[in-house]
């Protein structure tokens, strides 16, 4: 009998990865410290031009009324990073919670399979748009409908990873010997979905990114005098026609957050993703 | 004789995760004369397939032929173009896959997957083709030859399926065909029917072929030459009579020891009963399925059915049966994983709930399960060390010094080193792995070992270890092992009594010993006869045998 | 024979999809009751009399319970009624039908556009995998999806046009004379709308067509020394149909989505901005009304895509 003493390879990562974890990393590090080094105040008007183009003192320049671009995004990053990894971490907790539970099958799995078969028949936008404008646009709001909206997805992914780890041999090994559900859920299913999981997660981030800022397009996100990413685009839209960096940069911004994750993701293993 | 395959030098690569390329396929040389079977074996892993599909200039995706010289039919396929090879495959060098069932197109009817290769090699027309396909399958010994082309793949047996690929395969009159393991997926039975064919088209039609196996009997009855693989490397090349008889490469012995018939275990004294003590395990009148039961505690689809069956301390009892028996479901039912609709399972004269969640834990530390593929039953996240800490402290409360020091002795009982504890499953052979399953299996300390299929999906080589090991095993802790396989002669190696499975029901019950001579249930011969030996010669003798019990139908 | 399961498969999932539409009823049914604020007030002012407020809520049924109130809109949604706007008092369903052709306009010609198109590029980037075109493709899509609609739309307004001056910025029927000024007109929308549609498509498409060609039966049809083309077309397309048509359903109902916020960008006067509209001024009867219909489009979608799987399916086709 030969042992295999092969040491574990290395992996390595694509060039594709790396770019995009960098700048995931990039705008984590914005939304946890930006602000910190913002130069102006949000919400003050400091330059009598608007729309100007990058300065010594206005790195980014500035926007519509005049308020300083750079301390804007930084504290914008934050709103919408901030903003779409709560109600993500809501919509993945709840909708794992749950998947996990309904995997088990039953009256459970039956009651919560039709209640989020009608949650996504309803178009995210549109459910958005009318939740947040029966109950105003606040921030719990909001991140409470983008976690609504995104929690029948991770649901979905949830159970059916939960469902084939369900069938392997070793879960059933564990259940011979009489283990609790607890243990068979902690130590058996979940090490064993929790890559799939994280893509789940990151693919739904970039979702909920992407509906927060249609929403703030609509008017609808975080209110003035502050703004995320997207009512940063809102407000400065006029600057349009002639190019103005204050629509370009959050523009921008947004761009390179979700593809930074979809390449990240991309990278991940494919194995049981939904 | 000029050869009609003449491999080089071949070397075969692949790229693995790390984007660095590694060597499957090292410098092999090897020749097919015309008219000739020949066989390349070797276990899993040895390069056998690689090699064959070499022959029709092809490598499986991430695989590249790196260097060597290959040559069919006086043409060399290493460097010709794309549109060259299409036109060799399929028309000079045609293949049959291991499973027929995954290579057959679902969306198309049979015969228009059969007639494809004349008809895109432009040899005959539609009409010709189609009447030629009808007269192959005849020729396999297909029923219904003339309508068997109208159905689709899902619509036909697994066996059938394989004889119909091998129709589509001579449908050109290659120069060569390559046989990919075509009978591994099937039952012994059916394996002898479809043998039988092969080798009668092969005979009739001269066909030349390379015959891909890892199971030597079954090589023994078709090839004229055999080639030993391991690693991606020949080690032995011989006539296939210079391989059975006098294999001069270590591991050529190796492969031929496991193939012969074993001699039963020496047998074990079971301990005494005593006067009024019940058997270990008693099965009375066991009924399971699935569906509604109705009065009488009948399932509706029942899969095991009126089971009486008992299992002394220290006994071996071998459960046989082909797939679909129902062997699989009576483990299930005494490990505790599907409740029988009715009967009793007693342990110890004691009567066991039918579900696991009403058993009490000293009842399943008694029975533990091991399952035939170890590669699902360890989990891939969790080191060896802690597949068997957990029964250790689940059962036995160790933790800390103690438990590495258990762990440390059932890696030792199981003849594994310990340095393997720290490595996950992924990082172990097939073997060790099983080993492993099996260690975690007696981390509980049981009575009665369940072991379903445990050697089936194993080498030949290390499926014999494993066999040994368990024999010891046996013998060092006094243990009582249900055995379930297909396999007659692992059965006839470890049981102390037997029972044949059929359609649920025990259709013969003896002692192992007993199996060696007649009398027998129709069935037990059938199974007898189907169990792959060496001899040359018993490919026809178990025909016979089918033949005789089909003609008695 | 053959055909009785089959059709109880197929009415088993249309009956699935009406119940979901029902459930969907009652969700914005409910979500309607959280608009804060009183109707009646919000319709006659601050400085309408008591009597005045109380007749107008008889008159529209808002003193009775909501489970009556959702019977009475329901059996009216049933009837092709979905009752009339708080704000013009015109019936709901004559503003939404004189709107509903110009958004199916748009929704039809985007997917006339995007799906030959998706379709075409996916399966070649599943065939040529690996290669430089696949790599591109998969680059630009994965950019593609990664950002929102809004601003491929304010881009391409920027680029085509404020700088090159190819299409109008706005979308207006009323000036339309030639049919290529048609064209121009739903030029913009068409393309921000299929940039995404397309992106999305295209990636699934790939891989539904990737999976089947790493079947064994494509391996055993390549073996037989099949053409590419053939092998695409015979082998694998007829098996990647259900796949397929999940992909179609699932990136035309990001349509959905996407309508609403191109609507109001270049101002189009589709069913979208009459929602997005209803919603500020809390035109409850035609949030209503506009909600039903997106969701059973989705429901419509998903659902036929759904039993093209199942009709592909020759398992269930020929038992």
């Amino acid at each position: 009998m030969s042992i295999s003493l092969a040491p574990r390879r290395p992996r390595r990562f694509a060039i594709s990865c790396i770019v995009g974890a960098v700048l995931v990393l990039f705008w984590i590090g914005v939304a946890a410290i930006g602000p910190l080094f913002a130069p102006h105040d949000v919400g003050a008007v400091v330059d009598l031009d608007v729309f100007s183009p990058a300065s010594r003192a206005f790195p980014l320049g500035t926007d519509y009324l005049g308020r300083d671009m750079l301390s804007r995004v930084l504290s914008a990053a934050r709103y919408t990073v901030a903003i779409a990894f709560v109600a993500t971490t809501l919509a993945a907790g709840a909708g794992v919670l749950l998947g996990l539970a309904a995997a088990a099958g039953g009256w459970l799995d039956l009651l919560l399979s039709r209640v989020f078969d009608t949650i996504i028949a309803i178009p995210s936008l549109m459910l958005g748009l009318v939740v947040i404008a029966s109950l105003g646009a606040s921030i719990p709001v909001l991140i409470g409908t983008l976690a609504l909206i995104y929690t029948p997805g991770a649901f979905r992914t949830a159970r059916a990873l939960a469902l084939n780890v369900n069938a392997l041999d070793f879960v059933t090994v564990a259940r011979a010997r009489g283990e609790r559900l607890p243990y068979i859920v902690v130590r058996e299913i979940l090490p064993n979905v929790c890559g799939p999981l994280l893509a789940d997660f990151g693919l739904r981030f970039v979702f909920v990114v992407l509906l927060l800022s249609g929403l703030s397009f609509l008017g609808l996100g975080v209110q003035p005098p502050y703004a995320d990413l997207g009512a940063l685009v809102r407000e400065n839209i006029a600057g349009l026609g002639f190019g103005a960096w204050a629509v370009l940069f959050p523009a921008l911004a947004i761009a390179s957050l979700t593809i930074g994750v979809n390449l990240v993701i991309d990278a991940l293993p494919k194995r049981g993703r939904a | 004789m000029i050869a009609l395959v003449q491999i080089e030098g071949l070397r075969i690569v692949a790229r693995g995760e790390d984007g660095a390329e590694f060597p499957i396929v090292h410098d092999v040389s090897l020749s097919v004369a015309a008219g000739e079977v020949l066989a390349l074996i070797g276990e899993s892993g040895s390069g056998k397939t690689t090699i064959a599909l070499a022959m029709l200039g092809y490598a499986r995706a991430g695989c590249r032929i790196a260097a060597g010289a290959i040559t069919v039919a006086g043409q060399r396929l290493d460097g010709l173009g794309e549109p060259a090879l299409r036109a060799l495959r399929g028309r000079t060098v045609a293949y049959v896959a291991q499973s027929a069932a995954a290579a057959f197109n679902p969306a198309l009817p049979i015969m228009a997957q059969v007639i494809e290769p004349a008809l895109i090699h432009g040899v005959m027309t539609r009409p010709a083709a189609e009447a030629k396909a009808r007269a192959l399958f005849a020729k396999l010994a297909l029923p219904d030859p003339d309508h068997v082309g109208d159905r689709y793949p899902h619509q036909v047996s697994g066996g059938q399926l394989q004889r119909l690929m091998a129709a589509m395969a001579l449908m050109t009159d290659p120069a060569l065909v390559i046989f990919d393991e075509p009978t591994t997926a099937l039952d012994v039975t059916t394996q002898i029917e479809v043998l039988m064919a092969f080798k009668a088209v092969v005979r009739d039609l001269g066909t030349t072929a390379v015959y891909v196996s890892h199971d030597l009997p079954v090589v023994a009855q078709i090839a004229d030459r055999i080639v030993v693989l391991r690693h991606g490397a020949v080690q032995e090349e011989g006539t296939t009579q210079a391989i059975l008889h006098a294999p001069a490469h270590e591991y050529s012995q190796a492969l031929v020891a496991a193939a012969a018939p074993r001699a039963p275990a020496p047998p074990v004294d079971l301990p005494a009963l005593d006067v009024g003590e019940p058997p270990l395990l008693e099965l009375r009148q066991v009924v399971a399925g699935y569906g509604r039961v109705d009065g009488d505690g009948l399932p509706a689809t029942r899969i095991v059915d009126a089971i009486d069956l008992k299992i002394l301390r220290g006994q071996v009892v071998g459960v046989i049966g082909e797939s679909g028996c129902g062997k699989s479901t009576l483990a299930r039912v005494v490990a505790g994983l599907h409740p029988p609709a009715s009967g009793y399972v007693n342990l110890c004269g004691v009567p066991l709930s039918g579900a696991v969640a009403t058993r009490t834990r000293d009842q399943l530390r008694r029975i533990q399960l091991v399952f035939q593929s170890a590669d699902t039953a360890l989990n891939p996240a969790n080191s060896v060390a802690q597949a068997l800490g957990r029964p250790l402290t689940f059962f036995h409360g160790l933790r800390g010094r103690a438990l590495r020091a258990e762990v440390a002795r059932l890696l030792d009982l199981v003849r594994l080193p310990a340095a393997l504890a720290e490595r996950l499953p992924g990082e172990l052979s097939g073997g060790q792995k099983q080993r492993v399953n099996l260690a975690r299996a007696l981390a509980a300390r049981p009575e009665l070992l369940l072991c379903d299929e445990v050697t089936s999906a194993l080498d030949p080589v290390v499926a014999e270890q494993v066999l040994d090991l368990l024999i010891e095993l046996r013998r060092e802790l006094g243990l009582a092992y249900m055995f379930i396989t297909h396999d007659l002669n692992i059965v006839r190696a470890i049981a102390d009594e037997v029972i044949v499975l059929k359609g649920g029901q025990i259709v013969e019950q003896a002692p192992g010993a007993a199996l060696s001579a007649p009398p027998h249930h129709p069935y037990t011969e059938l199974l007898m006869a189907s169990v792959p030996s060496l001899r040359c010669g018993w490919l026809e003798d178990a025909a016979a045998v089918i033949g005789t019990r089909a003609a008695r139908r | 024979m053959t055909a009785s399961p089959l059709l109880r498969l197929i009415a088993r999932r249309v009956l699935v999809a009406l119940g979901t539409l029902w459930l969907v009823s009652l969700a914005v049914f409910a979500t309607s009751l959280l608009i804060e604020g009183d109707v009646a007030e919000a319709i006659l002012g601050q400085s309408a009399t008591p009597q005045a407020l109380a007749g107008l809520r008889a008159a529209m049924h808002l003193d009775q319970p909501a489970w009556a109130r959702y019977l009475v809109w329901l059996g009216g949604m049933m009837r092709g009624d979905p009752g009339h706007s708080l704000i013009t008092g015109t019936p709901v369903a004559a503003l939404i039908g004189a709107r509903l052709g110009n958004s199916l306009a748009l929704a039809g010609i985007t997917a006339l556009i995007s799906v030959p198109v998706a379709l075409t590029l996916g399966i070649v980037a599943a065939v040529k995998r690996g290669t430089m075109f696949d790599r591109a493709i998969g680059l630009v899509t994965i950019a593609v999806v990664s950002v929102p609609e809004f601003l491929i739309a304010t881009l391409a307004v920027m680029l085509f046009a404020v700088t090159l001056h190819w299409a109008p910025a706005l979308s207006s029927m009323r000036d339309v004379e030639s049919p290529l000024a048609l064209a121009r007109m739903y030029a913009l929308p068409v393309f921000s709308l299929a940039c995404v549609v397309i992106a999305q498509m295209l990636r699934m498409t790939r891989a539904a067509v990737i999976d089947v060609l790493d079947s064994s039966y494509a391996e055993a049809a390549r073996l037989k020394g099949v053409s590419p083309a053939r092998l695409v077309l015979r082998h694998a397309l007829p098996n990647a149909i259900g796949p397929i048509a999940n992909a179609v359903a699932l990136s035309l109902s990001t349509l959905l989505g996407g309508v609403i916020v191109v609507e109001i960008i270049f101002n189009y006067p589709g069913v979208a901005r009459l929602m997005v509209d209803a919603v500020a001024t809390r035109d409850i009867p035609l949030v209503l009304g506009v909600a039903m219909i997106f969701s059973a489009s989705y429901l419509l979608l998903v659902t036929t895509a759904d039993v093209v799987a199942i009709l592909s399916n020759p398992r269930l086709g020929h038992r």
